[in-house]
């Protein structure tokens, strides 16, 4: 305990024996966990939001004109049982035509009965690629007249979704690596300084594992430094860009998640690379030093 | 203490900085180890702290055998040592009591201990009242000294100590060397690099003198007897 003690007060205060470098070092986490983290956050709130307007997506599938409501009505069951349908909504000839009223202006339905509709299943789908094969089991429903899949929509909302997934996949990836690349280095310069130190500990008979301990405590504590830093002006700026996005334009046309929602793993992501990379980049830094 | 038995070392680049040496230092012994700069002091001091592995021969220090020690268990070896620099490698930002009491640290000392040992050793070295200095706070003869009571405070069988004097004044050189004779009065062996030949020859010490990586002569009779 006397001697861990020791270590770990060592570690401590040898953040503020070299304040310049454990700056250095704090804003270098901070600034990859940003941009990490902004580009992530974008990147789902796109998904989410493609997500919804994917939902909001749905086919059509028309009853047979010579099917009562009631034969209608019964054909759900047959309906819901297709692959890859999430929900069936039964829209009844009065309903479809009240719809078509509100879209249009009233003249254009004067005279016309509801009668001229045909009753209806509102259709969402789980996975949208699949919409061509789940419009086809639909057609061989016996009593299914036609169906309207607007598969060029579906088609669209996948690519889109692909690209965006893909992008961000690749972009954060390069992020990270390049986080690393500029941490290692940050922490290879704050440590060069202090070669003689270490060169010292080791004539003097310490072990490798006494001259790293504090290495690591002073890398984990900066990494947790930087990444709570890191979460609050996260939070700061997302809350800033979230309230101009919802009070404008835009705002009524997509959704934003709030940043409570996503808080929570954000921390904990931001927590957890900036312990390893904090840790490891203090161990890293060293390893040059501890040889012979 | 040290044994070198027809001991050579062959640096990467080629260099052969010492060929054939043979060498026993005995427990309480103090030893001047004097020659040119090049002549392979350097190296001879660096194999027994197991900086530089020999390329062939023997070399046991303090029971370790150099050649087949493992690199985990250089810290064991170095603890039975004292190593002194000419450039007396201080941390700058500990004091002097905190310098000294890193390598108590270091081998996992008590506190209580550590507060009881290191006041006695820098009374030793006449640095008493300088505890709460730091080292750019203190002249070059006294930082020397911290280097020595920090060497000093594991109680190390042997002390080394690589031109101790290098950066001092003739007057502080002598009384530093004067201060090791002491310490090996007291049992310690001290084995001293240095190419001062007039610090030398004030002390009737045994000289071994090296020259071009070979030990040229080794007796009592002063630095450059050989001339």
């Amino acid at each position: 305990m006397n001697k861990f003690g020791y270590l770990l007060k060592e570690g401590f205060k040898s953040i503020f024996t070299h304040g310049f470098m454990s700056f250095a070092s704090v804003t270098i986490i901070m600034a990859c966990l940003l941009i990490m983290g902004s580009f992530g956050l974008l990147a789902i709130n796109i998904d989410n939001m493609i997500g919804d307007l994917e939902s909001e997506n749905q086919i059509l599938a028309i009853v047979d004109e010579t099917y009562t409501e009631e034969e209608a009505r019964a054909l759900e069951s047959q309906v819901a049982a297709v692959p890859n349908v999430t929900s069936v909504e039964f829209i009844t000839r009065q309903e479809a035509m009240d719809d078509f009223a509100e879209q249009y202006p009233e003249k254009v339905f004067e005279g016309i009965e509801a009668s001229t509709f045909r009753d209806r299943f509102a259709v969402h789908l789980d996975d949208l690629s699949l919409t061509a094969e789940t419009s086809q089991a639909l057609r061989e429903i016996e009593g299914i007249a036609e169906v309207s899949d607007s598969l060029e929509i579906a088609n669209g909302f996948v690519t889109v979704r692909n690209v965006v997934s893909g992008v961000s996949m690749v972009l954060v990836l390069i992020l990270v690596i390049v986080s690393i690349f500029i941490m290692a280095n940050t922490i290879k310069l704050t440590t060069y300084g202090r070669r003689e130190e270490i060169a010292i500990m080791r004539m003097v008979g310490a072990t490798n594992a006494f001259i790293r301990f504090p290495f690591l405590v002073e890398g984990l504590i900066l990494g947790l430094i930087g990444a709570v830093l890191a979460f609050f002006i996260e939070w700061g700026v997302y809350d800033v860009v979230f309230d101009r996005i919802m009070a404008g334009l835009v705002g009524n046309i997509v959704e934003i998640l709030p940043f409570t929602t996503l808080m929570l793993p954000v921390l904990i992501i931001y927590l957890g690379i900036g312990v390893f990379v904090g840790a490891f980049g203090g161990l890293i830094a060293i390893r040059n030093y501890l040889k012979v | 203490m040290i044994h070198l038995q027809d001991v050579s070392v062959v640096y990467p680049a080629g260099t052969h900085a010492l060929e054939g040496v043979s060498l026993d230092v005995n427990a309480g012994e103090f030893v001047f180890l004097v020659g040119p700069s090049g002549s392979g002091k350097t190296t001879m001091m660096k194999l027994m702290t197991g900086e530089v592995r020999p390329t062939s021969g023997t070399v046991q220090v303090n029971g370790f055998d150099m050649a087949r020690v493992k690199r985990r268990n250089l810290p064991k070896l170095r603890r039975t040592l004292g190593v002194i620099f000419q450039d007396f490698r201080l941390i700058d930002n500990k004091n002097v009591f905190e310098n000294v009491a890193f390598a108590m640290r270091v081998v996992g000392a008590k506190t209580k201990d550590i507060k009881e040992r290191v006041p006695h050793v820098l009374e030793l070295v006449g640095l008493k009242g300088r505890e709460k200095r730091l080292p750019q706070e203190l002249s070059g003869g006294e930082q020397q000294r911290v280097a020595i009571a920090r060497a000093l405070v594991n109680a190390p069988d042997m002390i080394i100590a690589d031109e101790p004097t290098g950066n001092l004044d003739p007057v502080k050189s002598l009384d530093l060397m004067m201060l090791l004779e002491r310490i090996n009065e007291m049992g310690t062996t001290v084995v001293v690099v240095t190419h001062e030949k007039e610090l030398v020859n004030a002390f009737s010490k045994r000289v071994v003198s090296i020259e071009e990586g070979r030990i040229i002569s080794d007796g009592s009779d002063g630095y450059y007897a050989y001339e």
